[in-house]
């Protein structure tokens, strides 16, 4: 039932992109079709999947301060905690590159179609804040941990398939000149996350 | 003018040269990071609720675009290309290391409210894309005013939108140093039996992504080869 919670949070009511803006570069440059959003999507679900737990066990096991006990008593004194932000995007960049090699393999007309978009998961803000939200949060297991990735790799994926599937069909509008591409994706997100607000503060 | 320029120095590019002028200012108009080549909007979307944030956010950012900028150029011959995006990541999650630890250490208060953000420098766009497009390819001179360009045209946006966040969303202004300043009297407010109520609506996420598009819509209705078919 906690995973639920967890999980449907991370969808609806603190959503990656209506929450808190990550990941916003590649919401905009990648969401032209739904083909193609829907492969980012999934990569983003796959590797926050696999990043959140794995950046969890070296929060808890390496940097946290005393995470190192477990090693030897002696010390129990030290906090590598400065060293999270270049632990995590180690983590993520390496994770990054196996998930390339794969869907290289065994997609080759999704690799074609994401281009250069897949490498550029290593920056997209999504994948580094979810390991930034799981350490600020502290989770208490590592169950926890992979539910909020996976639900906000979830939440990402909703996002970017709504918004790509919105911006195929406004092309048939009439949109001031000036707004049309970016300026109209922008307002229309505006509005989207207006209308998850209505999400906030929804127990389960 | 020009010919004693050439002469006081034959061979060395002048400092406020066409070339090097265009690139501090194209990134402020034409160029914008943010409006145009959609970079780095993340965080100016999130922060921008106060003027306070968004100013520390831009000076953050604008040291650590400096500093990889810099480094990158004079390492643009070593670093090799597949694994160059691994290295760049390491330059700039060391720089933004020491802006976490100085924001944690001088201005604790801020450092709370940016939370996560001052992490996210290192996945903002705008620093990595800079380092791919510009400083990949050039010397650490022009490298540096492509940052320092790229750095206060992205500042201008997050200022701009805090602004207008910040005066409708409280009715105030903050400066880091300086609190909180409120202008509009306290009996306007309606409850202190005036007429005025601050619409909170603007501290809500969603309507940072308005004000940038409507600034995108005033930029590109000015400029009309901007706008995009």
């Amino acid at each position: 039932m906690e995973y639920l919670s967890i999980f449907v949070k991370g969808i609806f009511v603190e959503n990656m992109i209506f929450a808190y803006f990550l990941g916003m570069c590649s919401y905009i440059a990648v969401s032209k079709t739904v083909k193609t959003a829907n492969g980012l999507g999934l990569a983003v679900i796959f590797v926050l999947g696999i990043t959140v737990p794995i950046n969890y066990l070296l929060e808890n096991y390496v940097l946290k301060e005393g995470a190192l006990a477990w090693l030897d008593p002696s010390f129990s004194e030290v906090d590598l905690s400065f060293l999270s932000f270049i632990m995590f995007i180690a983590v993520i960049a390496s994770m990054v590159q196996l998930v390339e090699m794969i869907v290289e393999k065994f997609a080759p007309a999704l690799y074609g179609a994401l281009g250069i978009f897949l490498p550029l998961i290593a920056v997209n803000c999504s994948i580094l804040g979810g390991a930034l939200f799981m350490q600020e949060r502290q989770y208490p297991t590592i169950g926890d941990a992979t539910v909020f990735g996976l639900g906000s790799g979830v939440g990402w994926w909703l996002a970017i398939v709504a918004i790509a599937a919105i911006r195929e069909k406004i092309r048939y509008s009439n949109v001031p000149e000036p707004l049309r591409g970016l300026g109209i994706t922008f307002i229309i997100t505006g509005l989207m996350g207006i209308a998850f607000m209505s999400f906030m503060g929804i127990e389960i | 003018m020009s010919t004693e320029n050439s002469i006081a120095s034959p061979k060395r590019e002048s400092l406020f040269s066409k070339k090097n002028k265009k690139l501090l200012k194209d990134p402020l108009g034409d160029a914008n990071p943010i409006t145009i080549q959609v970079l780095g909007i993340c965080s100016a979307l999130a922060i921008t609720v106060q003027l306070q944030q968004a100013v520390i956010m831009s000076l953050s950012v604008l040291f650590v675009m400096i500093g990889g900028n810099v480094i990158v150029s004079m390492l643009r011959n070593l670093i090799p290309d597949r694994i160059r995006i691994i290295v760049q990541l390491v330059i700039i999650a060391s720089l933004v290391i020491i802006v976490d630890e100085v924001l944690k250490a001088y201005l604790p208060d801020v450092s709370e409210k940016l939370s996560v953000f001052v992490g996210l420098i290192i996945t903002n766009c705008i620093i990595m894309g800079r380092l791919e497009a510009f400083a990949l390819a050039n010397k650490p001179g022009p490298s540096v005013l492509d940052a320092i360009g790229n750095g206060l045209g992205y500042a201008w946006i997050l200022l701009a939108v805090s602004v207008v966040r910040e005066i409708f969303g409280s009715g105030a202004i903050s400066m880091p140093g300086m609190g909180q300043v409120k202008f509009l009297p306290e009996e306007w407010f309606i409850s202190a039996g005036g007429f005025y109520e601050n619409n909170n609506l603007m501290i809500l996420p969603p309507m940072a992504l308005v004000v940038v598009g409507v600034i995108i819509w005033i930029q590109r209705s000015r400029n009309k080869s901007l706008i995009e078919s």
